[in-house]
């Protein structure tokens, strides 16, 4: 058909062909090649801490970023949330969410075995469970809990470390981020672990 | 609901605000006459590109659409099949595999996105900028090309020239996609997406447990991706990954990139047709739906799910499987009503996932053929095919001729409007019909039941629609459902362009006639509650049948206790 309307124009075909090469190949080097390029120099010379990923170095090692929740298991320290990453949990190289619908029976049976082992590793305060500790976040990276989630856990870490539950519960409140329209209060669970007294 | 309407009412404050001054940028360069003071940039960059900006008539127009396209398919796919001997590439990617490569090739060229693979450990840094990025740039100055081409057609009288198609591309991709881009990105890394060459880094986390973060030039494809309403996400997890979308802030940039070029195109509307309250008009109809739609997905997702309720988990967030903590139910919701009523299909939270009527929004929004906004450009030639289809009903209600901005809509307009119409439910039905009966097919469905269906429906209404976004526990990166998908996704991108290009070619040559008495004025309340039941009306008779099987049935059973 293309033929048939090249011949009714009277043209030839490299009168198509010949623009479309010149346009692709140098919008390619512009847009492909240049831009990112510029970018990416202008981003490293003004901003190199966010534009490497926000990293958190301790005693000269890198332990995490700022913006990665990491897969905190054990019973004294503030757990994530659930993670559907490729290969493990919170794996940055593997990003995803479990996409198991609401009505999908594996959902309701993962999120029972979440609740059962929250309550079978350590004292938790009666009512609900706050959802965001047992349902698995869109990119199995999420670095955030809901604060109701941290206070959810001040019993359990309270008893491991022996510390207080005042003292937790400052300190849950001294990382308290907000969204912002003052909703939406959360906790960066790395940053908070990282605080708590050894 | 009140935070949800305090973004709302933040968000569409904005985007007001925006539409005035993006119209007037684009305004220039729909026209084809830039001002004086650029036009010796102009005509050296057109020189440099060897392009002679001659006008074209609807046919060559067309042809060099589909040719620029086809040749961008090609060399998409042979830079994904030789990723692995190529530069830039730490991770040393190897080859995509092939029907992989097809599916992703189309998906960028078609202004899709859809995405059969994990970026993260499929695709080569020099695949992410030089391929992806750039069908990026150029799908997206495609259709803003093509919705010129169709503004013309109103705009000129008894004229053939449509435009020159390889002009317009150049000089959307540079004096606007490009400039745009480069300052939203460099907003993006300031709130923490990344924007490197290095390799993935290792390290021994708090806890002792080795973490592997993968890295990349993030930022300067995440704002083209907004911007171009393309959705393709350098990861997996898209804009629901902290490194794609690490704040509250970027998070309303990107929502506000999404809808900036097909709004502020709705005043470049009125403006052509020398008639500011045309564009107004349309952008007031596109408002109403995209906020009613907004609000009820917010609602269903509030509501949360009564089966996990049950188990002695809390309501009150709402929704939260699939949903990143720093956005919420509100600020997923509102992301996931612009990002399919706008056909961009970037995600921030795992639709999949939503409750079954919170799920059904944004399938719906799909459905009604990518207009509620819609695509850079895409997005107003499809609402202009139902603003012909609205007065066309008008006229016949009252047994006029019609008419739009002084052209007589006559039986070739209507065959033309009647096949962009029909072309995507054809594929949209028909591809999910043979999906659920075949075999290949229903092996990819990862949740049983009506939310299987729905997944299948959901992957051909953002394939024929070229949204993007998914049901993503379906498994389409399979023979069947790339080489399906894929033929849906450039059916319903080419398929459509073509009768709106003739369609513009018709009005072109038509006498604009003068507006008289017996005109029905097409700036007022009456036509845009007109043109938005023509959307809806189309939309609810065509797929209530299909929706009552997924998500509707999925719904009944939830709240029934089983």
């Amino acid at each position: 058909m293309n033929i048939a309307i090249e011949q009714q124009q009277g043209r030839d075909k490299a009168g198509v062909w010949g623009p479309a090469a010149r346009m692709l190949l140098g919008l390619s080097l512009l847009l492909g090649i240049a831009y990112p390029l510029a970018v990416t120099g202008v981003a490293q010379v003004l901003m190199p801490h966010a534009a490497n990923g926000s990293l958190i170095v301790k005693d000269g090692k890198t332990v995490g970023s700022a913006l990665i929740g990491q897969n905190f298991q054990r019973a004294d320290e503030f757990w994530s949330r659930p993670s559907a990453t490729g290969g493990s949990a919170y794996n940055g190289a593997g990003s995803g969410g479990s996409n198991l619908g609401p009505s999908n029976p594996a959902l309701h049976k993962v999120v029972a075995e979440r609740i059962a082992a929250l309550k079978a590793a350590g004292p938790v305060p009666v009512g609900p469970v706050p959802q965001d500790l047992v349902t698995a976040s869109a990119s199995g990276l999420d670095p955030h809990i809901s604060l109701a989630a941290a206070l959810y856990q001040i019993p359990r870490v309270a008893q491991q470390r022996k510390l207080d539950a005042a003292r937790l519960r400052a300190l849950i409140d001294a990382h308290t981020e907000h969204g912002w329209f003052g909703d939406n209060a959360r906790v960066n669970v790395l940053q908070l672990n990282m605080a708590l007294p050894r | 609901m009140i935070s949800f309407s305090l973004l709302m009412a933040l968000f569409m404050a904005l985007l007001t605000l925006s539409v005035r001054p993006m119209g007037a940028w684009m305004a220039p360069l729909a026209a084809g006459s830039l001002p004086s003071r650029w036009q010796a940039l102009d005509a050296w960059l057109l020189k440099l590109f060897g392009v002679d900006g001659r006008g074209m008539n609807w046919r060559e127009y067309a042809l060099a659409v589909l040719t620029f396209s086809l040749l961008g398919l090609l060399a998409l796919y042979a830079l994904q099949r030789l990723q692995g001997v190529l530069p830039l590439n730490p991770q040393q990617m190897g080859a995509v595999e092939a029907g992989s490569a097809f599916n992703t090739a189309v998906s960028f060229v078609t202004n899709t996105n859809w995405q059969g693979y994990a970026g993260e450990s499929t695709m080569s840094y020099l695949t992410q900028m030089l391929g992806l990025a750039v069908q990026n740039f150029l799908s997206a100055a495609t259709g803003i090309a093509v919705a010129f081409a169709l503004m013309r057609g109103f705009a000129r009288r008894e004229s053939a020239d449509l435009g020159n198609f390889w002009a317009d591309v150049l000089r959307v991709s540079v004096y606007l996609l490009l400039p745009l881009s480069c300052v939203l990105a460099l907003l993006l890394v300031s709130q923490g997406v990344l924007q490197n060459l290095s390799g993935y880094i290792s390290f021994t986390g708090l806890s002792g447990q080795v973490q592997t973060l993968a890295m990349g030039p993030v930022a300067s494809q995440e704002a083209i991706k907004m911007l171009g309403t393309n959705g393709g996400g350098f990861f997996n997890a898209n804009s629901a990954h902290p490194f794609e979308n690490p704040s509250d802030l970027s998070n309303l940039l990107q929502m506000l990139a999404i809808f900036l070029i097909p709004a502020g195109l709705t005043h470049t509307f009125g403006r052509m047709v020398g008639d500011k309250r045309q564009g107004w008009a349309i952008y007031l109809a596109m408002s109403v739906m995209f906020v009613a739609a907004a609000y009820a997905l917010a609602y269903f997702e509030l509501q949360g799910n009564p089966l996990l309720t049950a188990l002695g988990v809390e309501s009150v967030a709402g929704n939260m499987e699939g949903k990143e903590i720093r956005f919420g139910v509100v600020g997923s919701a509102l992301f996931a009503t612009i990002t399919t009523a706008a056909s961009c299909g970037a995600v921030n939270a795992m639709h999949d996932s939503f409750t079954a009527l919170g799920g059904m929004v944004p399938m719906w929004l799909m459905q009604l053929g990518e207009v509620v906004f819609g695509g850079v450009g895409s997005g107003l030639y499809g609402m202009l095919i139902f603003a012909v289809l609205a007065v066309f009903i008008a006229g016949l209600m009252v047994g006029r001729t019609p008419e739009y901005l002084g052209k007589k809509i006559e039986a070739f307009e209507m065959k033309m409007v009647a096949l962009v119409i029909l072309v995507t439910p054809l594929l949209v039905l028909l591809g999910t019909a043979v999906a659920v009966v075949a075999a290949p097919g229903l092996a990819g469905l990862a949740n049983p039941g009506a939310h299987g269906f729905s997944e299948v429906l959901y992957a051909f209404s953002s394939a024929a629609n070229n949204n993007g976004s998914a049901f993503a526990g379906l498994s389409a990166n399979t023979a069947f459902y790339n080489a399906l998908l894929g033929i849906a996704m450039w059916f319903g991108r080419f398929a459509i362009i073509v009768p709106v290009l003739a369609l513009a070619g018709s009005l072109a040559a038509k006498k604009t006639l003068p507006q008289t008495a017996g005109s029905m004025p097409t700036h007022g309340a009456l036509f845009v509650a007109l043109l938005v039941g023509s959307v809806l009306l189309v939309g609810a008779l065509t797929y209530l049948p299909a929706l009552a099987l997924g998500p509707i049935v999925e719904h009944l059973t939830i709240w029934s206790g089983r």
